[in-house]
């Protein structure tokens, strides 16, 4: 088993950093997953969507070195179970540095080594290393730290500004402790939440419909009709809160009083926030 | 206007009124009937603060006399111009006086007991490695490492590079079945400066010295902001470790115990028992100061104060203003620690291998009445809150 990647590019490793502390922010404890062409994190803990939960893939463009060699050949892959906090760490002490470089490790123990060369001001080279310490996890539970895999969702639209959303579901958690999400393909949603002395709905429109793949999309679907989920407000401000990369594309997915996907997409890099329906 | 303020409620009180000086320099009082409101503007207008303490905050509240207008006033925050320190032995009172501008006097009476002089014997020109480096590069080199860690690691590696390693006392035997057992280990973190940072670096590769971070950032940050070198003197592990900051109106010394017998490149043997040596000392130590690490002697008087307040009359040693250590005659210091804040701490217990600067500035002592000098062996303490 062998890992190895590393950043040079300035850009990208502000975006891991940014990556790295929205994970830790939604998750204690993480499992990393290598694969041959990306890294994704993962909830630690089993499966299942009972939960908020985060996935993060990282795909390769973002590293400008990147190897890897799983446990067995049909089985590319290694499982690394780690703490969230200890690598957004690990990753804010390269904030402006020339180099982040992942390497999988044994110093007494399996350790995914975080090694920075800080550009000192004077020219001078300066590194960190940080050892975190990691669990291998065995094959028999790979099985459990994948996304779910689902049918396509009923409505796909993209969010409305991030600043916005943000704002309107923060005051809407300050009144009561459920949302409701409603949006529709022809571009619109509404948020709305009451209690028993107050109600307030929040309603945006154009905000656009991403194209749907061909697979599994009724034909005659009606385009106005909403679609809704009712979820906790406060994960859902934690998400909007916590994550900190700035998307280039932000959309969500709503299952009709199922669940609720948040996705958004910068470069090479993927968030997918899954809530429950409540 | 009357009202009076009790409990952990001054400290608020003290913490609000600091918070308000970072932004302006006048503090706008006003007695409503809803509450105390202590509002601030900066002096170009961009900054605006305002706290209103409700009257439940008070023990007593009082916006105005019955018949009296509502007053409201203004005062002066920073300002101190002059700050007159004295001792008045007949009514045993330490008195700082602060003139400020506009004619305002600040008069602390500060009752305090008497003791011997706090000396620690040691002698930086004992200790054989040293290096010396300017404050900023110190603080740089601990900045990855988390705020909570208590103890760190510093050697000479190869080709003189200087290393800090973080350093955690492993339990023997863990075992890594369950996720909570080994990722929640702590995350070892290394910084590596080159000799070049150092304007002085007399120490061969191989050596190390473990001490308290914490206690290190104590002298780190006011070397910083005074911008000193700083200069570390030391020895073999388990013997104290020099830290000292110097310039033409001052200087300081901080002593720290460091661990014993470790090596740190392997720190996974058997018991993490270590023994600091510790010989004599001649007087009784203080407690760290608090929390508010600032300059502002008013700020800082305020603090002092509003503690004497919620404990009853304290024992305060005398602040003395250049701290000069004793010549020595045995190197190393060794410390008692008996704080009456703290009931865990009880008479007799060994008391922490750590032991307290000299720096001036080092307060509230409550103390017991003064003994003669005598051997304390320090154990390393299982780690301070």
């Amino acid at each position: 088993m062998k890992f190895r990647a590393k950043i040079t590019d300035k850009g990208c490793l502000e975006l891991f950093i940014h990556v790295s502390g929205t994970v830790a922010r939604l998750a204690k404890v993480c499992v990393l997953r290598v694969c041959p062409d990306s890294l994704c994190f993962g909830p630690g803990g089993s499966g299942g969507l009972r939960e908020a939960r985060l996935w993060c893939e990282v795909r390769q463009g973002t590293f400008q070195q990147f190897r890897m060699e799983g446990v067995a050949e049909d089985l590319n892959e290694i499982h690394l179970e780690l703490t969230a906090e200890h690598l957004s760490r690990a990753a804010r002490s390269a904030a402006g540095a020339s180099s982040l470089k992942l390497q999988l490790t044994h110093k007494r123990r399996p350790c995914l080594t975080v090694a920075v060369e800080l550009a000192s001001s004077l020219g001078r080279a300066r590194s960190v290393v940080h050892d975190l310490p990691v669990r291998v996890l065995p094959r028999r539970v790979w099985r459990d730290c994948l996304p779910p895999s689902l049918r396509a969702s009923d409505v796909s639209i993209y969010l409305p500004r991030w600043r916005t959303l943000r704002s309107i579901v923060e005051r809407m958690a300050n009144v009561g402790d459920h949302v409701l999400v409603e949006a529709n393909l022809s571009g619109r949603m509404t948020l709305s939440m009451e209690t028993e002395v107050v109600s307030i709905q929040s309603y945006f429109k154009n905000l656009g419909n991403p194209p749907k793949s061909a697979v599994g999309v009724p034909q005659n679907r009606d385009l106005e009709s909403m679609v809704q989920v009712r979820v906790d407000n406060r994960r859902l401000l934690q998400f909007l809160e916590g994550q900190q990369i700035h998307p280039t594309t932000a959309l969500c997915n709503i299952w009709d009083n199922t669940l609720l996907q948040l996705v958004l997409v910068q470069e090479d890099v993927s968030l997918q926030y899954f809530i429950p329906a409540l | 206007m009357k009202c009076l303020v009790t409990g952990g409620n001054v400290k608020v009180l003290g913490k609000a009124v600091h918070s308000l000086s970072r932004i302006g320099d006048e503090l706008y009082l006003e007695p409503l009937e809803d509450g105390l409101s202590l509002r601030t503007v900066n002096s170009s207008r961009s900054a605006y603060a305002c706290f209103l303490f409700a009257p439940l905050f008070f023990q007593q509240y009082q916006a105005a006399t019955p018949g009296q207008d509502l007053l409201r006033c203004k005062i002066l925050m920073k300002t101190v111009e002059k700050c007159c320190i004295s001792l008045n032995g007949r009514s045993s009172r330490l008195v700082v006086q602060l003139h400020c501008k506009f004619g305002v006097r600040k008069t602390h009476n500060l009752s305090f007991q008497d003791c011997e002089s706090l000396q620690a014997v040691f002698d930086p020109a004992s200790c054989p490695h040293m290096l010396r480096a300017p404050a900023r590069v110190l603080g740089e080199a601990v900045l990855p490492f988390p705020p909570a860690l208590a103890e760190v690691t510093l050697g000479i590696g190869r080709g003189r590079r200087v290393i800090l390693r973080s350093y955690h006392e492993e339990e023997a035997g863990f075992s890594c079945s369950s996720p909570t057992d080994s990722t929640a280990k702590a995350m070892v973190t290394e910084m590596c400066l080159g000799e070049e940072d150092f304007q002085q670096l007399q120490a061969q590769e191989g050596v190390s010295i473990t001490f308290c971070l914490k206690e290190f950032r104590g002298l780190l940050s006011f070397a910083e902001s005074a911008n000193l070198n700083l200069s570390i003197h030391f020895d073999a592990p388990g013997r104290p470790a020099i830290f000292t900051i110097k310039d033409s109106l001052l200087d300081g010394h901080f002593v720290l115990a460091t661990l014993s017998d470790t090596d740190s490149h392997s720190q996974d043997l058997g018991s993490p028992e270590h023994h600091q040596p510790v010989p004599q000392l001649q007087a009784h130590s203080v407690p760290h100061p608090d929390d508010f690490a600032n300059d502002d002697i008013d700020s800082y008087m305020i603090a002092m104060e509003t503690t004497i307040g919620n404990e009853g009359s304290r024992a305060l040693p005398s602040i003395s203003l250049s701290p000069g250590p004793q010549p020595p005659k045995s190197p190393g210091p060794h410390s008692e620690e008996e704080d009456e804040a703290e009931p865990s701490t009880v008479p007799g217990t060994p008391p922490p291998k750590k032991f307290r600067s000299l720096f001036f500035g080092s307060i509230l002592a409550p103390v017991r009445s003064p003994q003669g000098p005598s051997p304390v062996l320090a154990e390393d303490s299982e780690g301070e809150g």
